[in-house]
């Protein structure tokens, strides 16, 4: 058929329409960068959305100051290479300062203590919509979620107050102070996402890419061995080639036994892999409705 | 790469409660290979939590927890799952009789509908709304599934009745490829594999269906129109002159060297160039998002649209609606509502309420006409400034509207310009 797209460049078009929506709705957006597969798809699209001029709005980064190094690196060889505004909101700074206080033992994370520098930094930089990278696949709760997701004044997620979206009309209009959560690939799933960074060749932490790393097992979770986690003491850290299937915060970020060391080795193992990559994160096992809970409170 | 010539199909999914709606999406997914493991964890835990037995594939696709307490789904939640042919994506939609709003939003993107017709009871009332609204969604294809085919002994006299009645009331709509498949969604016959159980039926089974309607001639190919977003000016010394008309393709097939128009303007021109990051194109058809250059600078913005000059869209401010009304507070008559079209919004005012549609015997009432939640209407409307339309049975996105409450912002109504 000649007039026709395939399913990956149909999920661009509908992701770059979301993005150049945003830039058109409203004053002040901004990007939401992990430094994960997600959000460096979103920014890629968001360059394909305004060029050749570059991007109208920065990117920023909640660094939980335990991220992989290597997402640090990648983060700012990205900034640099697509010539982007970068902001950078500290948990590290937030704690330092006495605002924020850090959870303590064996399963402390920093996970929670993100989602209050984010508000923080929203409400900083005055922003009117923040651009996410999630997707509906992910998880329950988020099947529901739309394309433009209202926040209250208060940055809150109301599942019952969404308004509809038909067609491609996406209505960005807020009253003074409310703000909006826009996630421009909702559609795609994890297998488009690694579909359409090898077909389009897109640079990627190594990270993702089988690699050997001292990890160490808990409660059938591999986690990197860092000085950020406290080990129990039977917890012994061994040598072993793994992958990262997300990249977040160190504490709670799960490392996978892998041989994938190209994009379509990874592919081919996504299309096999019969656990969530949601299955991988610690933050979400505490309870069936974890991510519902959060979402509400104004995580991403 | 095989991945790279699969297709994308949406469809809405729509039965009255306990029809098995959960159940054939939860196998869709579920012999798809599309649930992991964690996931399927997850439901069987839940399912011995309420005292049930086995893996209740319906769990699967439950949403959020009010709902998952209620037990029922009050919103449109989106699944994904595909196979080596064609990703899919499902709007699934509830099923009880006060969510017409959801259903039409889950049907205004889709490319097919499939309806659940539990086979003991035959077409119901929500049957016929169901059909309605995939008609005045023009949804170009219908899957009618009669499921529970092993509770009436798989007999064929059940499915041939089902079928008779539905298309004795389905003429009168405007729907075109109807597919009828009896199914039964618990037991997996005609879902994916052909049922042993059937042999007088010699049609395809649900997911090869799926996989190979003809979905090609589903956009607009024919009137050329290009709402724009936002006027792409890089302002870098390397582009110094750069001027792009950036936006989504949303009919017809625009070539490098056409000749096009201008709207509101009037003006003529030729289009010099249609850019994308991975270069330059020679045509763009919907659903491409590009940046258009032409070759004299005019003062086009958001909301303008490019189209060709012997085929033109509708110029005015007069429209006439059917509208799906979203909300508790009634449509108000005289009301004055912003409107969103393309990437177009305009003030308007309701000049009149012509009748009330009754979805269930298709009645047009003149009498009755407080449009509430969930009412289906046709209204007169006059926008502030002129649109840029087409009739929504020729283009689905230069057709349509959505009401936006000048106050709250909220949405409030879908509209489908006549
Ligand atoms: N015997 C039989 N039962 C079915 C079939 N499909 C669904 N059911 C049962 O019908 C009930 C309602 O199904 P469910 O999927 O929850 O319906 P929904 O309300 O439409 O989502 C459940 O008890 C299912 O197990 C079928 O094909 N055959």
């Amino acid at each position: 058929m000649r007039y026709h797209l395939n399913h990956l460049k149909e999920l661009e078009s509908e992701s770059i329409f979301v993005i150049r929506e945003v830039a058109a709705q409203f004053e002040n957006p901004v990007l939401m960068f992990s430094g994960g597969k997600d959000s460096i798809l979103m920014t890629y699209l968001a360059v394909k959305a305004f060029y050749p001029a570059k991007l109208p709005f920065p990117l920023l980064h909640i660094d939980t100051g335990h991220n992989f190094p290597e997402t640090i690196k990648f983060r700012d060889d990205l900034i640099k290479k697509i010539g982007a505004r970068l902001i950078v909101g500290s948990v590290q700074a937030a704690i330092d300062k006495g605002m924020l206080r850090e959870e303590k033992g064996f399963n402390a994370s920093r996970n929670g203590l993100q989602t209050a520098v984010l508000l923080d930094e929203l409400e900083k930089g005055k922003f009117d919509a923040a651009l996410g990278g999630a997707r509906r696949d992910e998880e329950k709760a988020r099947a529901k979620e739309r394309f433009f997701s209202h926040r209250d004044e208060f940055g809150q997620w109301d599942p019952k107050n969404q308004r509809p979206e038909l067609w491609n009309l996406f209505n960005g209009k807020k009253q003074y102070g409310e703000h909006f959560r826009v996630f421009p690939i909702s559609n795609w799933t994890e297998l488009d996402v690694w579909q359409y960074l090898a077909m389009e060749n897109v640079e990627l932490p190594n990270l993702y890419f089988a690699h050997t790393r001292k990890v160490f097992n808990r409660d059938g979770i591999y986690l990197a061995d860092t000085d950020y986690i406290m080990k129990r003491p039977h917890e012994d850290v061994l040598d072993l080639k793994v992958r990262c299937r997300t990249i977040g915060d160190m504490t709670c970020t799960g490392v996978w036994p892998s041989e994938a060391e190209t994009i379509e080795d990874i592919i081919d193992e996504v299309a096999s892999t019969r656990i969530t990559e949601r299955g991988g994160r610690a933050d979400d096992k505490r309870s069936e409705t974890a991510m519902e809970d959060r979402k509400k409170k104004g995580y991403f | 790469m095989e991945y790279q010539n699969m297709e994308l199909l949406r469809f809405t999914t729509a039965g009255s409660v306990d029809d098995g709606k959960s159940t054939l999406i939860g196998r869709l997914l579920y012999d798809s290979k599309s649930i992991f493991e964690d996931q399927l964890e997850q439901v069987k835990a839940t399912t011995e939590k309420r005292g049930e037995e086995g893996v209740n594939l319906a769990l699967l696709t439950d949403g959020l927890k009010a709902e998952r307490e209620q037990g029922i789904t009050i919103d449109v939640a989106y699944r994904y799952f595909s196979t080596p042919k064609r990703k899919f994506i499902i709007a699934d939609t509830p099923g009880h009789i006060q969510y017409t709003r959801n259903m039409v939003t889950g049907a205004s993107t889709a490319n097919a509908a499939l309806i659940l017709i539990d086979a003991r009871n035959g077409i119901v009332e929500q049957t016929r709304r169901h059909a309605f609204i995939a008609s005045l969604l023009q949804i170009p294809h219908l899957i009618i599934c009669i499921n529970k085919m092993d509770l009436v002994d798989y007999n064929e006299e059940v499915y041939e009745r089902i079928k008779e009645e539905f298309s004795a009331f389905s003429f009168k709509l405007d729907v075109n490829d109807v597919q009828f498949i009896p199914i039964s969604a618990l037991l997996g016959d005609n879902v994916v594999d052909k049922s042993q159980n059937m042999d007088w039926y010699e049609g395809p089974t649900l997911l090869y269906y799926l996989e190979n309607v003809h979905i090609g001639s589903d956009h607009n190919f024919i009137d050329c129109r290009l709402p724009i977003q936002f006027v792409t000016r890089p302002n870098t010394d390397d582009f110094h002159d750069y001027r792009g008309y950036s936006g989504r393709i949303a009919g017809g097939i625009f070539k490098k060297g056409d000749k096009v128009i201008l709207l509101p303007s009037g003006f003529t021109t030729t289009i010099t160039k249609i850019d994308t990051y991975d270069g330059e194109l020679e045509e763009a058809y919907p659903p491409m998002s590009v940046t258009m250059l032409l070759e004299e600078d005019f003062d086009l913005s958001r909301g303008d649209m490019i189209a060709r000059v012997n085929n033109q869209p509708t110029v005015s401010q007069d429209l006439e609606v059917m509208v799906c009304w979203f909300h508790e507070n009634p449509l108000r008559p005289s009301g004055k509502y912003t409107i969103l079209h393309t990437t177009k919004e305009v003030r308007s005012v309701v000049k009149e309420i012509r009748y009330k549609l009754n979805i269930n015997t298709l009645h047009r009432d003149q009498e009755d006409k407080e449009i509430n939640m969930n009412d289906i209407a046709r209204v007169v409307l006059r926008t502030t400034q002129p649109l840029f339309y087409d009739g929504y049975r020729k283009n689905r996105i230069t057709g349509s509207i959505i009401f936006v409450d000048e106050h709250t912002n909220e949405t409030v109504g879908a509209g489908m310009i006549i």
